[in-house]
C-alpha cells in the first residue's frame, strides 16, 4: 500500500512540470520587469486582472486561444504517433485558404450547408497538406520535420498567389483615392459562411457582453475537436495504435499493426486540426482570407503542446495560458505606456518553453534515480 | 583456517522502496572462487555495487587483508585491489587490445608520448601469466566475445587487481569460451587471486567454485561449501520454496505436420543473406529447438515466420496453406503466437498499462473492440483473468509495463501469446535474464503446450535450456541448418561443435 502512495507522488510530480515551469517563467519575467525599472507586482497585477477579470478580458483572451488550441493539438496528436508535426504553420495556411475559397464560391449555399462545408474545407486542406510529409514519412522514411518545415514554405507561397488570384476588387474609396490594397486579401466570404460571435449568443440568453468581442463559435468547435483528440486516442483502437506506434514501433509492427497507415493517419488527423485554425481567423474573425494575419500560430502551437504535456486538456490549458499572456501584455504596454514592451511576452513564453524542457528533464532523471535505486 | 581477502558486516542498504541489503555478511577468503547467487533483485549487484564504491552503505564495515577500510567511490576500490568485469564489456572498439588496456593508466614515453611498445610488452606478459591469451596488437572489433571478456579481466589485473568480480560472465559466451573462461579463472586461482563471480546459473556454480553465498530478498540466506551441496539446495535456498529443476518430459506421439519450411531463404538488415535455404518441419506436440550462436540467423528465421521480415525465397506452410510473407497481422491470425526475443524492444510497450499490453495484437478484434470503440470492461476482465492465472505481480492491470520486473514482463508476454489457443508457438529467447523462479514458469507453460499437442519453434542462447525442453534440435550455423537431431541422442559437446561450425569439416569427412 506503502509503495502506491509513492508511485501517485510520482506521477503528480511528473504531471505538475508544467506548473512548476510558467511559476519560474513568471520569476524571470519579474527580474526583467526590475532591470526595465518598474515594479513587477504591478505589472502582473494589471496583466491578469485586465485579461480574466472581466468579462471582456475572458472573450479577448479565448479569442487568442482559441487557434492555439487547434495548432497545439495538431502538434500533441502527431507527436502521440511519435511524430514532430512542425508543419502547423502550412497546414493552417491551406486549411484557411480552402475555407476562405468555398466561403467566397458557394455565396448561394444556405447557411446549414456553407458552414459546415467550410469548416470540412479547412479541415481537408490541413488534412491534405499533412498527409505528404506522412506518406514519404511511411512509404521512404524522410524525416517528418524536414517535409513539414519545407511545405511551411510551399504553403505560405502558394496561398500568396491564390490570394493575388482571387483578389477581392477595389472598392469605390479605394479607386476614389487611388489606392491599392495594402495587405493582399480575397473578397468576403458569404454571410452564410460566417460563424456568429459569442455576443450573439450571449445576448440571446441575457448576458451582458462587449458586441466588438471578437471571441466566436470557432471557440466551441476547438474545444470539441479537443474532446474528439482526446476520444480518438484513448477510447477508441485507433488511437490505442496510434499511440502504440508512437511509443515503440517495433513492438507495434510485431502486434500486427501497420506503422506506415497509422503514421499517415496521425499526420491527416493532425494536418486537419492545424488547418480548423481557418475556423476562427476566417470564418469568425477577418471574413476573407488576408495575407500573412496569423503568422506564427503554427509555431506557437508546438509551445502550447509542449506546455500541456501533449494532453488534450493541458492543450487546452495551455493556449488558454497563452492567450492571458498575449492579451494581458498588450494591455500592460498601453498601461505603462509602452514601457513594458510587448516582446516581454515572448520572453515569458519563450522562458516557459525552456523552463518546460528543464523541469521535465530534472523530474525525469530524479524520478529514474529513485526508481533504480529501488 | 585461511585468512579472508574480504570481509563485508552487517552491510545494510536502504533505497526509498526497498531495503536492498539487510544486515549483510559476506566474507570470501584469499585466493577462492566465491559464487554469489540469487534472483534478481535479490541484492547482489547491490551488494557488489557497494563493494566497488558505486554505492555508500547505510551501515557496516568492510575489511581487506583484515584491514578496515572505507571504499567511498571506485578508485578508493581500485587502490585496495578490487577488480570488476561487468556484464556489458566497456571497450572502445577502433582502439587496440593493449590500447583499451592502458586506457586511463598510460605508460608515457618522455612524459608526454603513450609508449605503446611498453604496454603491448605489458599485456602480453599479463597475458602469459595468466593464460589469457589475447594478441595485443588486435583491434577490438575484430575480436570475439570471448575475447573481449578476457581484456576485460587483463584491464583491471594491469589496475593490479587482487580481488576480481565477475558480474554474470558466461551470460555471453558459448559452450566452448564457457570451458576456456574456466580454465582462466582457475589459473587464476592458482596464482592467488581471489574471484567473486555472481550468476544464477546453477551448473556453473557447481562447476567452478569452491564455495557459494546465497542472496534472497537483501539477505544472505546460505553460505555453503560447494562439495557439500547440490543444485536442489541452492535453488531452494535462491526461491525460498521447492523448486523442480529437472524438467520432467513425458515421450509423446507427434500429429499432423503444423509448420514447414522449405529452402527459406531472407536477407539481415545489412541486406546480406542471412537464411540460406533453411528446411525442417514440426509437428503437432512437438518442440523443436534451434541451437546456434547468436547473430546466425536465428532472429531473421524468426522474424520471417512472424511476418516481420521479407522472404526472399522458399516457402513457408502452416497445416498446408501457404503463409510466405504474410503480413504480421495476417500471421497473427492464423494463431502463430510468438514470444520475441528482444522482449523490451518487440514484446512490449513499456508505457502501455498491463491491461493494454495484455490485448496487444487483439485489441482490434471482439470483445475487446467493437468497430473502432474500445470495450474497457472486457479489456480489463481479460487482464484480471491473466493476471491471476499466471500470478502476475504485483497484481494490478494499471501499472505501466516499466515498472513491472523483467521476469513479470515476459508472464505478460507468455500470457497474451498463449491466450487463445495458438497452432503455433514461436519462443525466442524466452528465458533471457529471467531468474530461477520464472525460468521455471516459462518452461512449465512450454511444456503444458506440447503436452496440450501444439507445435513449438524454441530458439535459445542457452544450450542446457535447448537440450533439456526439445524434441529434436536443429543445429544453425551461418544461416544454415548444420544438422537436426534427436534431442536424446545427443549432448552439449556435439551441439556445441554444430553451432561453431567446426563439426562441418568432421561431417564431411566422415562422409568421405
Amino acid at each position: 500500500m506503502k509503495l502506491f502512495k509513492k508511485i501517485n507522488y510520482f506521477a503528480i510530480l511528473e504531471k505538475s512540470t508544467p506548473l512548476i515551469a510558467v511559476l519560474l517563467a513568471l520569476l524571470v519575467g519579474a527580474i526583467v520587469i526590475i532591470l526595465i525599472g518598474e515594479n513587477p507586482i504591478n505589472v502582473y497585477k494589471i496583466l491578469f486582472s485586465y485579461a480574466i477579470g472581466n468579462r471582456d478580458g475572458w472573450g479577448n483572451v479565448l479569442f487568442r486561444a482559441t487557434p492555439l488550441i487547434f495548432t497545439g493539438l495538431a502538434v500533441a496528436f502527431a507527436f502521440r504517433c511519435g511524430l514532430f508535426n512542425i508543419g502547423g504553420e502550412g497546414q493552417m495556411y491551406i486549411g484557411a485558404f480552402f475555407a476562405a475559397w468555398v466561403g467566397f464560391t458557394f455565396t448561394d449555399f444556405p447557411v446549414f450547408i456553407l458552414i459546415p462545408l467550410c469548416i470540412l474545407a479547412a479541415a481537408a486542406g490541413g488534412a491534405l497538406w499533412a498527409a505528404v510529409p506522412g506518406i514519404l514519412k511511411a512509404k521512404i522514411g524522410v524525416h517528418e520535420v524536414i517535409i513539414t518545415i519545407m511545405m511551411n514554405w510551399i504553403a505560405a507561397s502558394l496561398s500568396f498567389y491564390l490570394c493575388l488570384v482571387y483578389k477581392a476588387p477595389a472598392t469605390e474609396a479605394m479607386k476614389a483615392a487611388g489606392v491599392k490594397q495594402m495587405i493582399p486579401h480575397t473578397r468576403e466570404i458569404a454571410q452564410a459562411a460566417r460563424l456568429p460571435r459569442l455576443y450573439n449568443l450571449f445576448k440571446s440568453i441575457n448576458i451582458d457582453f462587449p458586441a466588438y468581442n471578437q471571441v466566436n463559435v470557432s471557440f466551441f468547435i476547438a474545444i470539441g475537436v479537443a474532446i474528439l483528440a482526446y476520444y480518438i486516442l484513448w477510447k477508441t483502437n485507433l488511437g490505442y495504435e496510434i499511440r502504440a506506434v508512437g511509443y515503440n514501433p517495433l513492438a507495434a509492427e510485431y502486434g500486427g499493426i501497420n506503422v506506415a497507415k497509422n503514421i499517415v493517419l496521425a499526420m491527416v488527423i493532425s494536418g486537419a486540426f492545424a488547418g480548423l485554425v481557418g475556423t476562427n481567423e476566417v470564418m469568425g474573425y477577418k471574413y476573407r482570407w488576408r495575407q500573412e494575419i496569423f503568422t506564427g500560430l503554427g509555431f506557437n502551437g508546438i509551445a502550447v503542446a509542449l506546455l500541456g504535456k501533449n494532453h488534450p486538456l493541458g492543450v487546452v490549458l495551455a493556449a488558454i495560458l497563452f492567450g492571458i499572456l498575449n492579451y494581458g501584455g498588450a494591455i500592460v504596454n498601453i498601461y505603462t505606456k509602452g514601457r513594458i514592451p510587448r516582446e516581454l511576452i515572448m520572453v515569458l513564453q519563450a522562458v516557459i518553453v525552456i523552463f518546460v524542457v528543464i523541469s521535465d528533464e530534472v523530474v525525469r532523471r530524479f524520478i529514474g534515480k529513485r526508481r533504480k535505486m529501488a | 583456517m585461511p585468512e579472508f581477502a574480504l570481509e563485508m558486516k552487517n552491510i545494510t542498504k536502504r533505497f526509498p522502496l526497498v531495503l536492498a541489503n539487510d544486515k549483510v555478511n559476506f566474507s570470501v577468503y584469499k585466493g577462492e572462487i566465491h559464487a554469489l547467487v540469487g534472483e534478481n533483485g535479490a541484492g547482489k549487484t547491490t551488494l557488489m555495487s557497494i563493494l566497488y564504491g558505486l554505492y555508500q552503505a547505510d551501515q557496516g564495515q568492510f575489511f581487506i587483508n583484515g584491514n578496515e577500510v572505507n571504499i567511498f567511490n571506485p578508485r578508493v576500490a581500485i587502490s585496495l585491489g578490487i577488480g570488476m568485469v561487468h556484464q556489458h564489456f566497456m571497450l572502445i572498439p577502433p582502439l587496440t587490445i593493449a590500447e583499451n588496456v592502458i586506457l586511463g593508466m598510460e605508460p608515457k614515453k618522455n612524459g608526454i608520448f603513450i609508449d605503446i611498445e611498453k604496454a603491448v610488452k605489458e599485456v602480453e606478459e599479463l597475458s602469459k601469466k595468466f593464460g589469457l591469451k589475447v594478441d595485443p596488437r588486435a583491434k577490438i572489433e575484430n575480436v570475439s566475445v570471448g575475447i573481449e571478456q578476457r581484456v576485460e579481466i587483463i584491464k583491471i589485473l594491469y589496475r593490479g587487481a587482487e580481488i576480481l568480480v565477475m558480474d554474470e560472465p558466461t551470460a555471453v559466451l558459448t559452450p566452448q569460451e564457457v570451458e576456456e573462461l574456466f580454465e582462466i579463472l582457475k589459473s587464476l586461482k592458482n596464482q592467488g587471486k581471489t574471484i567473486i563471480f555472481i550468476t544464477h546459473k546453477l551448473n556453473e556454480v557447481k562447476a567452478i567454485s569452491d564455495r557459494i553465498t546465497v542472496m534472497r530478498k537483501g539477505k544472505v540466506v546460505g553460505v555453503k561449501n560447494t562439495e557439500d551441496t547440490n543444485q536442489e539446495e541452492i535453488a531452494n535456498l535462491m526461491v525460498g520454496r521447492k523448486v523442480i529443476l529437472r524438467i520432467d518430459k513425458k515421450p509423446q506421439p507427434t500429429g499432423k505436420v503444423v509448420l514447414q519450411i522449405e529452402k527459406l531463404n531472407a536477407l539481415n538488415n545489412k541486406g546480406l543473406a542471412a537464411l540460406k535455404n533453411i528446411s525442417f518441419q514440426i509437428k503437432e506436440g512437438e518442440i523443436l529447438g534451434i541451437a546456434g550462436v547468436e547473430g546466425n540467423g536465428q532472429t531473421e528465421l524468426v522474424e520471417t515466420i512472424t511476418g516481420l521480415r521479407r522472404a526472399t525465397g522458399g516457402k513457408i506452410t502452416l497445416y498446408n496453406k501457404d503463409i510466405t510473407n504474410y503480413s504480421p497481422r495476417n500471421i497473427k491470425e492464423k494463431k502463430i503466437a510468438h514470444i520475441p526475443e528482444d522482449r523490451r524492444q518487440r514484446g512490449i510497450i513499456s508505457n502501455y498499462s498491463v491491461a493494454e499490453n495484455l490485448i496487444l495484437g487483439s485489441h482490434y478484434n471482439p470483445p475487446y473492440s467493437k468497430g473502432l470503440i474500445l470495450n474497457f470492461t472486457a479489456i480489463n476482465n481479460h487482464a484480471n483473468k491473466l493476471i491471476k492465472e499466471f500470478d502476475i505481480r504485483p497484481p494490478n492491470r494499471d501499472n505501466l509495463l516499466k515498472s513491472l520486473s523483467g521476469g513479470n514482463q515476459q508472464k505478460i508476454i507468455v500470457a497474451r501469446e498463449f491466450f487463445g489457443e495458438p497452432n503455433l508457438l514461436i519462443a525466442a529467447q524466452p528465458t533471457r535474464g529471467l531468474d530461477v523462479g520464472s525460468i521455471e514458469f516459462v518452461h512449465r507453460q512450454l511444456l503444458n503446450e506440447r503436452d496440450k499437442g501444439k507445435a513449438i519453434l524454441l530458439v535459445s542462447a542457452d544450450l542446457e535450456e535447448i537440450l533439456s525442453l526439445s524434441d529434436r534440435i536443429a543445429a544453425i550455423y551461418e544461416g544454415k541448418i548444420v544438422d537436426i537431431l534427436d534431442a536424446q541422442k545427443t549432448n552439449e559437446k556435439e551441439l556445441g561443435l554444430l553451432m561453431t561450425g567446426s563439426a562441418l569439416n568432421k561431417k564431411l569427412q566422415r562422409i568421405k
